[in-house]
């Protein structure tokens, strides 16, 4: 297979392995060079951080021990953060799922993958906060805007990383089922998502491990959940309410995390084998 | 679709019979890959065709089943235009015509037996698909089918833990629950051992046989060829250039096929 090289360097002269790549050393001192000039530009030193550090100290101090009281309120928040992200994470996966094969080059043509790709893109543009206030302000405060607001970060990311999982399978497993006469929806069915499924579980998993903290957050803009009684919390500078508002969002999240790694378990890899 | 069934049966009780006429297909325009060919291929028993790597070998049988689509010329499967095909037609041609691969191209993360009822998927609606509920007729012929190819024990086992020589057993059984008229098989053996090449050839041979089903088999072993096919075709640079009982086949035409002689030696 290797042809032999023709390009020999002259006997005694010494061969480099590897040839220095100076654009590449170029970029890495602009980007060191800027870091410096940017922090010099927005007051990052040693002595602002010393007076942060003491600033943070009388923060901590007043968070401790954190303050349960308003436990009714902080629970009501939490399930509703809860709530907001299963919906928008089981909508947001069931759209991505036909959204994310339409925009698969690979097996659709460019009428239909450029719209889809189009779609995800518009999707993946703003941040979650952003499109919460969006929907805010067209759908009115409430879990319904930040449903909606995850539901469209949920196609951002699951779309696309489905359309891309999707554009490197092996075509032949697909030919193979195109050839004994399945109709569209079969080779789908059989070529394509056997060859994706696990992937598309850890995406998906993924994503529902995001929208439970963004959850946690929309509620700052009025779509929701626990983030408006934390803004409130703060505002009135009730640190201690904070700490405990925090502690609640940390175990939910921590919980979150634990209940999709089993899902990963149950579904990833031996979902196809176990099913026979 | 009563009145195609209808038209199945009738065709059934005769040997399959499938005609290229003046076939061309080129990738690149002015660049044919096959030079308008004419070719019948009647009832059963195999067909080997060989040639040389590039000689468009795969390209023709792929016409078949429009896995490529052909430039020029008609492809006739039982008196059916098969070039002129579109759509849903062209998914009920399929379903007639069963496909060995060089790579097997089983479905990797499914089980063996869900790779064999992929050959019912031309059949069954997309809804019964996805939740595995295929006719009871098929799950038997399927594991019927996975005894003749000596795999009973591997039912339940995923395709990407199976060995190169069980795959195109897999590859086969596939291929044969299509229940089709014709068998195409594009180098099937090439990425095989030679004992298990010879195995898997005549498991194909037998079952095919067994099924009154014609084999047309692409190939680059000439001993391989000779030993199982009914008759040889031979290409060389997208033309038909031997076609004739193995017997007939002398180091002259292969010397025209693959060109020059020092590897006959």
């Amino acid at each position: 297979m290797s042809a032999p090289g023709s390009t020999a360097p002259a006997p005694g002269a010494s061969r480099a392995a590897f040839s220095p790549n100076w654009l590449g050393r170029a970029g890495w001192l602009a980007l060191l060079l800027y870091c410096i000039y940017a922090a010099s530009l927005l007051d990052v030193t040693w002595s602002r951080f010393v007076i942060g550090l003491d600033q943070g100290a009388k923060f901590l101090d007043r968070m401790f021990p954190p303050n349960f009281s308003r436990w009714e309120a902080v629970l009501k928040g939490m399930k509703e953060s809860l709530e907001i992200s299963v919906l928008a994470s089981v909508a947001g996966i069931l759209i991505s799922l036909p959204i994310g094969v339409m925009a698969a080059r690979n097996l659709m043509p460019g009428w239909v993958s450029w719209p889809a790709r189009a779609l995800i893109a518009v999707c993946r543009t703003f941040h979650p906060v952003i499109v919460a206030i969006i929907f805010v302000k067209a759908v009115g405060f409430g879990a319904l805007a930040g449903i909606l607001a995850l539901v469209i970060a949920s196609i951002g990311f699951i779309g696309k990383l489905f359309a891309e999982a999707i554009e490197e399978i092996s075509l032949k497993q697909v030919e193979a089922v195109r050839a004994t006469g399945a109709s569209f929806m079969n080779v789908i069915l059989f070529g394509v998502l056997p060859q994706v499924f696990p992937r598309f579980i850890g995406f998906s998993t993924y994503q529902f491990d995001s929208n439970v903290r963004n959850s946690t957050m929309v509620g700052i803009v009025g779509a929701g959940g626990i983030g408006a009684p934390l803004f409130v919390a703060f505002q009135r500078f009730d640190y201690d309410v904070v700490c405990a508002i925090l502690l609640a969002i940390i175990a939910v999240v921590f919980c979150c995390e634990i209940l999709s790694n089993q899902v990963k378990k149950v579904f990833g890899e031996q979902r196809v084998a176990a099913s026979g | 679709m009563t009145a195609g069934t209808a038209a199945l049966e009738r065709a059934a009780l005769q040997p399959a019979a499938l005609e290229f006429r003046r076939l061309g297909k080129s990738y690149l325009p002015g660049h044919p890959v096959l030079h308008e060919i004419d070719l019948a291929i009647q009832g059963q028993g195999l067909t080997a065709i060989i040639g040389p790597s590039g000689t468009g070998k795969s390209t023709l049988i792929r016409c078949v089943n429009r896995l490529v689509e052909p430039s020029s010329g008609q492809i006739l499967l039982d008196g059916e235009d098969l070039t002129a095909l579109r759509g849903r037609a062209l998914r009920l041609a399929r379903r007639r015509i069963g496909m060995v691969f060089q790579e097997y191209n089983l479905v990797e993360r499914l089980t063996v037996i869900e790779n064999l009822l992929c050959g019912r998927l031309g059949y069954v609606g997309a809804v019964a698909a996805w939740l595995r509920r295929f006719p009871q007729t098929d799950i038997d012929r399927a594991f019927e089918l996975l005894d003749a190819v000596g795999l009973s024990a591997f039912a339940k086992t995923r395709a990407d833990s199976l060995s190169g020589g069980q795959r195109q057993r897999v590859g086969i059984a596939r291929a044969l629950m299509q229940q089709p008229r014709l068998l195409l098989a594009d180098e099937p053996t090439s990425s095989l051992d030679p004992k298990t090449s010879v195995e898997i050839m005549g498991l194909m041979q037998g079952l095919c046989e067994a099924r009154g089903i014609p084999v047309i088999v692409n190939m680059h072993d000439v001993e391989l060829a000779k030993r199982f096919a009914s008759r040889i075709i031979g290409m060389s640079g997208g033309r038909v250039v031997f076609d004739g009982a193995p017997t007939a086949l002398t180091d002259d035409h292969l010397k025209q096929i693959y060109g020059g002689e020092g590897w006959l030696e």
